[in-house]
């Protein structure tokens, strides 16, 4: 199925490995997919070369999610039976093909190649990216799956951090216009943004190709020292057993977390779909002019990625201590008061609404980073990586559900930028309403009926134990 | 003995350069983040 040198068998750690070698070959392929969060700063660039509106711009990185999703969900059987190298591999060659053919695209003016190149292949190599380490780090961390998957997921977070100041610096260097990379009103010529295009392709590819090589899967039977597999079973909603991925999706728990997913994703993308204009539009002195600079706005969402990114590290941790079903009470319960806060008082004061807006984003990772771990505690790690990838489905439904929502409520108002607190109330209203959903969804989860577990007793906690 | 405290340096090794490999560029993408996130309180 997959070439010798690629194949799981060929993987398996020997005496000595260290399992802490994991999070980081994982950590070489989630920060380089996690660049998908950082178009935004060659959006205008784009716009301007192939002269067309940023809506055509945009639909790049919707192919892009939706790409995900789709790749993620039918890959997901794939991935888990010819392992984590065989995935990151093929994950490498789609994500850098992608950068090279969108690269080609915006050399010869062609935007169906930059949809072809960056949307589809890259895309699919996000899907495949975003799941290969998952079922592994679950694996080699049974004693703390969260902590694993919130590092791993962290650097989706992460990647993005990395490629938006070193895109911008790229620009500049290869710019033959006089781009600067530190004035916002710059935009760099195509030219610049092609071979930005190009070296990004190379490293990731390297990049992620030291997480391939890098990657193992544990022996048959290993468990970490110390570490008993009873205290797994001690735990509610934790099962022992093994659920197939096509059980799992007809179980009502595959499609109740789908749905707490999709609300955590969807309400968590009204802010960071808006950050910019809806700080400025928030607070505004009497003559209507807004009272926070657009540097500042753009500072709020750097912080709202810092948010991002550590709350799907501290959040999925926490999530070992204090349960899966609990964290998600606090994710969207949570969510429900802040969003009703930041509707009715957020417009006080800069400070609380900046407040507001970072812990609803840490929750929004939070949601991400702690989703593979509570789908391990349902349905066992025998097909958990198909599993979580068929779940990453409602990702790419909230990534058109969230912008549709908040930007259809927000076009009726007036133009984001020129609107005031006010007009935001009816879809932070509706995101509410949203996180309500999801909240019902998580508190209906109970444990899998017996009758999917798979027959034979293969559960990995159980053969580790005897 | 000597065998395997030489395979144990040489995994401590590889653990050391494979963090530093991934926390380098994530350690300058929090940086210049933090002085993007600055502007919040000063521009």
């Amino acid at each position: 199925m997959v070439p010798s040198f690629l194949a799981r068998d060929r993987i398996v750690a020997g005496p000595g490995f260290s399992r802490w070698l994991i999070p980081p070959a994982a950590l070489c392929v989630h920060l380089c997919i996690g660049q998908a969060y950082a178009t935004s700063v060659y959006k205008t660039a784009l716009v301007e070369h192939f002269d067309t509106s940023l809506t055509a711009i945009g639909v790049i990185f919707s192919i892009a999610i939706v790409m995900l999703g789709l790749s993620a969900a039918v890959c997901g059987t794939w991935v888990d039976h010819n392992g984590p190298r065989a995935a990151m591999f093929t994950a490498a060659c789609f994500w850098s093909a992608g950068f090279l053919v969108a690269a080609l695209g915006i050399g010869t003016e062609q935007l169906w190649l930059v949809y072809l190149g960056y949307g589809v292949i890259g895309g699919i190599g996000l899907g495949i990216g975003y799941i290969s380490p998952v079922s592994t780090l679950i694996k080699w961390f049974p004693d703390r799956p969260g902590l694993a998957t919130g590092l791993a997921i962290m650097g989706f977070g992460g990647g993005a951090l990395i490629a938006s100041p070193l895109s911008s610096r790229l620009m500049q260097l290869y710019d033959q216009s006089g781009y600067d990379a530190t004035d916002p009103s710059s935009v760099a010529d195509g030219h610049a943004v092609t071979m930005l295009f190009v070296t990004l392709g190379i490293v990731y590819f390297a990049f992620m190709m030291f997480g391939a090589w890098t990657v193992r899967v544990p022996p048959e039977g290993w468990k970490p020292e110390g570490w008993d597999p009873a205290e797994v079973r001690e735990k509610r909603l934790v099962t022992t057993a093994s659920v197939s991925a096509g059980n799992a999706i007809r179980t009502p728990q595959f499609w109740l977390l789908w749905t707490v997913l999709f609300c955590n994703v969807t309400a968590g993308i009204g802010i960071l779909e808006q950050a910019a204009p809806m700080i400025q539009d928030f607070f505004r002195d009497s003559s209507g002019a807004s009272t926070v600079t657009a540097t500042a706005a753009a500072g709020f969402v750097g912080l709202l990625s810092l948010a991002n990114m550590g709350g799907r590290f501290v959040w999925s941790s926490t999530s070992d201590v204090v349960g899966r079903k609990p964290i998600y009470m606090l994710y969207l319960g949570g969510g429900i008061v802040l969003y009703l806060l930041l509707a009715t008082v957020g417009d006080t004061a800069v400070a609380l609404f900046v407040l507001l807006a970072a812990v609803i984003i840490s929750w929004y990772g939070g949601g991400f980073s702690t989703v593979p771990a509570y789908l391990r505690d349902l349905f066992g790690t025998f097909e958990v990586g198909a599993i979580h990838g068929r779940l990453l489905t409602a990702w790419s439904a909230a990534g058109i559900a969230g912008p549709l929502i908040i930007n259809g409520f927000l076009d009726a108002q007036g133009t984001p930028g020129e609107l005031t607190a006010d007009a935001y109330r009816p879809a932070l209203l509706t995101m509410v309403g949203v996180l309500v959903i999801g909240l019902v969804a998580n508190v209906l989860i109970r444990a899998v009926d017996p009758r999917f577990h798979e027959p034979a007793a293969s559960d990995d906690l159980e053969r580790s134990a005897t | 003995m000597s065998e395997r405290s030489d395979a144990s340096a040489r995994m401590r090794l590889r653990i050391v350069g494979a963090w530093a490999l991934v926390g380098i560029p994530l350690a300058y993408g929090l940086v210049e983040t933090l002085r993007k996130a600055a502007d919040l309180f000063t521009g």
